[in-house]
């Protein structure tokens, strides 16, 4: 996966709580059996509403044609498990999504993608949202490393994230390589589980 | 003496490789079911890098999502379908996964078939790549959906990397009247936690009216955790559990069945554990429950009217409202029961299994005594949720009351609950479902989905609109 460390891009906002799974990417581009080309499908049904004022869909205007951060609202993933969430994410150039909260599935799927996912409170989320409404103009810097999001006017908010997920997303690190090497500890757990619980092997 | 542990808590440690001094856990995974959908790209991952499947012992896998539901003796039409499920048969040939193909007798939705087969046992840790995995905690087992990242992690060490949850238990007292059953107390409880309430947490279910549930009732009340947004649901597993276990293909055999249940009872949360949340309900509370909008928390008694986003002060939520009534193309102010329904679809991870066919049935056969039919221009569909549950259902004439009625019978699948099949609502037509979800476009681009029983489901079928069930009780 490749490392996220710092990261300085435009923010688009999509001011919705609940944005489900099926919503980021219809069950019918699940069919495929790669993880690329994803981007096709991203937020493909709820595109065709636009902004909701008559406009085009936030990502389908110029201002945001190179947004690389998200800005949502709450409980955003929730539903179903497929990483072709974050897949198509990441097909569109999306690299950070900061939001109020994600649902615990989304999230995990994120990190093993080199997404970053931010967690902040209202009123600091309606900021960054107004921030992120005035275009391309207003670029957002995310630095990991510290935990900060700096804003277009100089402002600087910090963010808590799990200290695992930061060292992986820093280092890009492939985590079945890291588990591969326990590989001692799993044997011998296996071998105490299998003379407690013999009906389990 | 130690300290007082939640089933979690004792299921969680009992898994332990290793804890890092972060508090992040390796945990060992003792059971892993695989579909078609989530699994292609974690065996590539596995094919780029080398590596082998560590238990395909421990390893389950059956085509779900995209199965036809139709005849099949022909195969699958759609390509890209086919592809997807000739591609989990290529890399379960290639890797030693066991496989139930598509045409046999047991094939069916994964998180009916686990059980059924009996590989869901009480204290393990089961895993599959579907967030509708939580059914499985109906045994005490701690079950919960992965994404194909950790798929692929699970097939190449057996473990995961993962953090421990929070506890909640959710305490259901009373008994269940006729007419409400497991999922209107499930839609009540998401109702009042919300769609986001369980985030981080396991919910452990609890209380009389939870305990006197059958197998199959748990199962539906852990299906729909992930719905309140908890990764896994949880119910201490007692007689009711031993009992529905023993003689199943997979489980334990005599000798070892005995072993297994000694060790089972001491699973329960011990007298005084500490839960992070609590919440309680009694079933005097709780009608019969249908949804009127696009998220399973937006949930009524079918005796309520469809709300009003004028009367919510929030301006966030009075335009999430409006813009889930807008998809939903309902009125504020009409009643639930007039408003009239397109589709009715009974199955599902849900609802697929024997007791809701023969809810379904029962109604079904009131109706027929009474000269009633699926009302005219109601399409309704029975897909049973495996091919031993069609099986049951035939056997004790099910299918036969059903078609008469004016069901559709049909072959066993995931189906309409999400659409990735030939099943599918077309845009603006309105359904009565027994599955877990009424996201917007979920049983098809601009469907409109209300979640309810089986029963419930019926009724709607009978009356052509959404309808409360207690009116077709004797």
């Amino acid at each position: 996966m490749e490392k996220f460390t710092t990261l300085t891009a435009v923010a688009a906002p999509l001011p919705m709580d609940n944005v489900d799974t099926d919503k980021i990417i219809p069950a019918r581009y699940l069919k495929t059996i790669k993880r690329t080309g994803l981007g096709a499908g991203l937020f493909s049904d709820i595109r065709k509403d636009g902004d909701g004022k008559g406009g085009p869909f936030v990502l389908d205007q110029p201002a945001y044609e190179n947004a690389k951060i998200l800005v949502v609202g709450d409980n955003f993933g929730c539903g179903s498990s497929r990483e072709h969430a974050a897949w198509a994410l990441l097909d569109a150039g999306i690299r950070c999504v900061i939001g109020e909260s994600f649902s615990d599935i989304f999230s995990s799927n994120a990190g093993k993608n080199g997404i970053l996912l931010i967690q902040l409170p209202p009123e600091q989320i309606a900021k960054l949202l107004d921030d992120a409404s005035r275009g391309a103009n207003a670029t957002l810097t995310v630095d990991l490393e510290a935990q900060t999001i700096q804003g277009p006017d100089g402002g600087t908010i910090s963010f808590e994230v799990d200290p695992w997920k930061k060292h992986c997303l820093l280092n890009g690190l492939d985590d079945i390589g890291l588990t591969l090497q326990k590989k001692g500890e799993i044997d011998s757990f296996e071998a105490g589980q299998k003379a407690q619980q013999p009906w389990l092997y | 003496m130690a300290q007082p542990r939640t089933l979690f808590e004792k299921i969680w440690d009992n898994h332990l490789v290793e804890r890092q001094d972060d508090g992040t856990c390796l945990l060992y995974i003792d059971r892993h079911l695989v579909h078609e959908v989530t699994s292609p790209q974690a065996f590539e991952g596995l094919r780029l890098t080398g590596r082998k499947v560590r238990r395909p012992d421990a390893t389950l896998a059956v085509p779900d999502h995209n199965v036809p539901t139709s005849d099949r003796s022909k195969g699958i039409e759609d390509e890209e379908s086919r592809i997807q499920v000739e591609t989990l048969s290529a890399n379960c040939a290639e890797f030693g996964v066991p496989l139930i193909e598509m045409n046999d007798a047991r094939q069916g939705i994964v998180h009916i078939i686990g059980p059924e087969q009996g590989l869901t046992q009480p204290g393990m840790t089961i895993v599959c790549g579907d967030s509708h995995t939580s059914t499985h905690g109906a045994f005490g087992a701690l079950a919960f959906g992965i994404g194909t990242s950790e798929v692929e992690h699970v097939l190449a060490t057996q473990t995961l990397i993962q953090r421990p949850a929070k506890n909640m238990r959710i305490a259901v007292d009373g008994d269940l009247p006729p007419g409400l059953t497991a999922k209107d107390l499930v839609l009540a409880i998401i109702g009042k936690i919300g769609t986001a309430g369980g985030t981080g947490h396991v919910i452990e279910y609890a209380g009389p009216a939870v305990r006197a549930l059958s197998m199959e009732g748990r199962m539906t009340v852990c299906n729909m955790s992930i719905e309140g947004g908890a990764r896994a649901g949880l119910i201490a597993p007692d007689q009711t559990t031993f009992d529905y276990l023993k003689g199943r293909p997979m489980a334990p055999k005599a000798g070892a069945y005995e072993q297994a249940v000694a060790f089972w009872q001491t699973l329960p949360s011990d007298e005084g554990a500490r839960y992070d949340r609590e919440v309680t309900l009694s079933v005097g509370e709780i009608e019969p429950q249908v949804t009127w909008g696009t998220s399973p928390e937006d949930v009524l008694p079918i005796s309520g009217v469809v709300p009003d986003p004028s009367a919510l002060e929030d301006e966030g939520e009075r335009q999430g409202m409006t813009r889930s009534l807008k998809y939903m193309g309902l009125t504020p102010g009409t009643r639930l029961q007039d408003v009239a329904v397109d589709k009715v679809f009974i199955g599902s991870c849900t609802n697929g299994r024997i007791e809701d066919l023969r809810a379904v049935a029962a109604i079904a056969e009131g109706a027929l005594k009474q000269g009633r039919k699926v009302a005219e221009g109601v399409y309704a569909m029975v897909v049973p949720g495996s091919g031993l549950v069609k099986e049951q259902a035939e056997s004790e004439g099910l299918d036969r009351i059903l078609v008469e009625a004016g069901f559709d019978w049909r072959e066993p699948g995931c189906s309409m609950c999400l659409a990735m099949n030939a099943d599918k609502l077309k845009p603006g037509e309105r359904c009565a479902s027994t599955s877990n979800r009424n996201f917007e476009g979920r049983q098809g681009p601009g469907g409109r989905t209300h979640l309810m029983s089986p029963g419930m489901a019926a009724a709607a079928a009978f009356k052509g609109k959404l309808a409360d069930v207690r009116e077709f009780l004797g």
